[in-house]
């Protein structure tokens, strides 16, 4: 029996799509949790907040994601959760041990994805996830074997005798990811797992989280800020931004904060038609990025500003348009987010 | 922001995955070491071989063969020389890197005692010497007529002064703010050892014989150097390789400790 059927005793499977529902028992609480570092120049000592009073719930067997941009205080929060960084104030719980009095229980109870590799760099796909296997505790024969089940679940065999610091940056992350799962743990902590994958990759990634939340009731936590994938693969997300949760929701609850307005984009040819009356009332309230305009507005408007620009003089001078539901993007920047956007 | 969807609290706390323990995780970062010396530390050692070969050639100059003091200092010297640049050089340079890029946080989240991984990374490192320290140890003894017969003795000599070397490199690594600083200290620790080491000790002045004596692979190289005389005082040789293995206790614990704090900052 492996460590993580003992683990989560309430963490059924949920199965199918979806979260696990609100009565689920809690899997990570944190409270009024504050870090602020300091630093010394030449002007004297500046204090910069990295968080500050950062509340969350993370139930077992739920995908919860972690959205903000850079700097926004994420990955100090996920140092925090991992016991590798102290905070001021306040208290983080993982399946019921207080992990900021005792931060070295925190490599008991989960498995961490960092963003650096270069601690398996030198090391084959095999060693790299057999090593760490070995050092979560597994003998050398229950990683070796262990090691060969991830690798051909994500498909790793193939470069499976090549060094990490040999292979293309998505390829890298993957025989990360395959590391972390080395060594079942209740919980998974993944620092942007994706990055640089190709399609297949990510498929297999998450393929790989869905089989073990299935069956073993798996929590993970995931920070990102790729606004497609926190849409398509988390049950909640927390919007960070400045070091503060500024939201908690499911997508779709997010989502629904902005519900009812549609986002218009034009592309223009060279200049914008400002002579045209409706153009010219847009680009007081338009957001501009080069050539492409962007506005959130209602659909009635919506349908209107379109009519408009698709006759005319404006038509001649549009390269592209779309009219789009909002994202969580959308929502992110209806709620404040003061960093022009997620996705850079 | 979940005051209306409170979820219930987990009642009693979730069993603990067991921990790695001390010498299976060792063995295994130990094991881990070897491997990537084969994928990147392999130049390296033939660049510490190369350079301690270069020494012997540029000190026979200079140097008498025979059975003389001098000429047994610098066989020995150039031979913990390889020691000393792949256990602190570059065991430093390694710390130092791993820290400065968040390496250091893959084997923090991990449930392994802070010894092994020190301890099986600066076994590695002292290992990858020996083949280098052999090889410059006979050359030596070749180019200066000095008898191979005890030439085993650097089977002891490489561990214990390797342990004291690794440690300090470790240490060294693992404190320093900056990768470069890292770097920087590496490259002077094996600087001394090359310069109090190599340099017959007649020669030197007295404030330089004392800094000599702080050095640890002072005593791995006295000891080695011992064994070259007609009749060795295996008495005193002993004495050296005790003094190598308390400080290679001591730096080690250091470099635990230094680790210790590297990872919870």
């Amino acid at each position: 029996m492996s460590d993580t059927d003992r683990l989560a005793p309430g963490a059924t499977p949920q199965g199918g799509l979806g979260g696990p529902g609100q009565h689920a028992p809690q899997c990570c609480t944190v409270r009024d949790l504050a870090k602020t570092y300091r630093t010394r120049s030449r002007g004297g000592a500046t204090e910069i907040k990295a968080n500050d009073g950062i509340d969350l719930d993370i139930r077992c067997g739920e995908v919860f994601g972690l959205l903000g941009p850079n700097g926004a205080g994420k990955s100090t929060l996920v140092r925090q959760l991992t016991g590798l960084l102290r905070p001021d104030r306040g208290s983080v719980q993982i399946l019921g041990h207080d992990i900021v009095r005792r931060p070295e229980l925190a490599a008991r109870l989960l498995a961490y994805l960092g963003q650096e590799s270069s601690a398996l760099d030198e090391l084959t796909v095999v060693m790299a996830a057999e090593t760490t296997g070995q050092l979560r505790g597994l003998s050398r024969a229950q990683a070796r074997a262990e090691t060969a089940d991830v690798l051909t679940e994500l498909g790793l065999e193939p470069i499976a005798a090549r060094p990490l610091a040999k292979l293309s940056g998505g390829q890298r992350r993957l025989a990360c990811f395959a590391a972390t799962l080395v060594g079942e743990r209740p919980l998974l902590v993944l620092d942007e797992p994706t990055t640089g994958m190709d399609p297949v990759a990510r498929r297999a990634v998450w393929a790989a989280v869905d089989r073990r939340r299935a069956e073993r009731g798996t929590t993970v936590l995931l920070v990102t800020h790729n606004v497609i994938e926190a849409e398509t693969v988390l049950d909640r997300v927390a919007v960070v931004d400045d070091g503060r949760v500024i939201a908690c929701d499911t997508p779709g609850g997010l989502k629904a904060l902005v519900d009812g307005d549609v986002r218009l984009d034009l592309v223009w040819r060279t200049e914008a038609p400002v002579e045209v009356p409706a153009v010219a009332r847009l680009a007081e309230r338009a957001e501009r990025t080069g050539r492409r305009w962007t506005v959130r507005t209602t659909p009635e408007e919506a349908r209107e500003l379109v009519a408009a620009v698709t006759t005319g003089p404006a038509f001649a001078a549009l390269d592209d348009f779309t009219l789009a539901t909002p994202s969580l993007e959308d929502a992110y920047l209806k709620l404040g987010g003061r960093h022009g956007g997620l996705a850079k | 922001m979940t005051l209306l969807e409170e979820a219930p609290p987990v009642t009693t706390a979730a069993p603990l995955a067991p921990a790695a323990r001390l010498l299976p995780a060792l063995g295994a970062v130990y094991r881990a070491q070897l491997a990537r010396a084969k994928v990147s530390r392999i130049p390296l050692l033939f660049v510490a071989t190369f350079q301690s070969l270069g020494i012997l050639v540029m000190m026979r100059g200079v140097v008498d063969p025979g059975d003389n003091p001098a000429a047994h200092a610098v066989v020995a010297g150039s031979s913990v020389l390889v020691v000393a640049f792949v256990a602190l050089n570059l065991l430093a340079q390694y710390f130092g890197r791993l820290r400065a890029t968040g390496g250091l946080d893959h084997y923090a989240t991990l449930p392994v005692p802070p010894a092994s991984v020190v301890l099986g990374t600066a076994a590695a490192y002292a290992s990858f010497t020996l083949p280098g320290a052999l090889v410059t140890a006979g050359v030596g003894a070749w180019m200066f007529e000095l008898p191979w017969a005890h030439l085993w003795v650097l089977l002891a000599v490489v561990p214990l002064a390797g342990a004291a070397l690794a440690g300090l490199g470790a240490a060294c690594g693992l404190l320093a703010p900056r990768q470069e600083i890292a770097t920087l200290l590496g490259q002077l620790g094996m600087s001394a050892a090359l310069l109090l080491g190599v340099l017959p000790v007649a020669h030197l002045p007295e404030a330089v014989r004392w800094l000599r004596d702080l050095l640890p692979s002072t005593y791995g190289v006295e000891a080695f150097a011992r064994t070259f005389t007609a009749s060795p005082d295996w008495a005193a040789v002993v004495g050296d390789l005790s003094v190598c293995a308390v400080v290679g206790l001591a730096s080690l614990a250091l470099a635990t400790r230094a680790y210790r704090w590297a990872t919870t900052r």
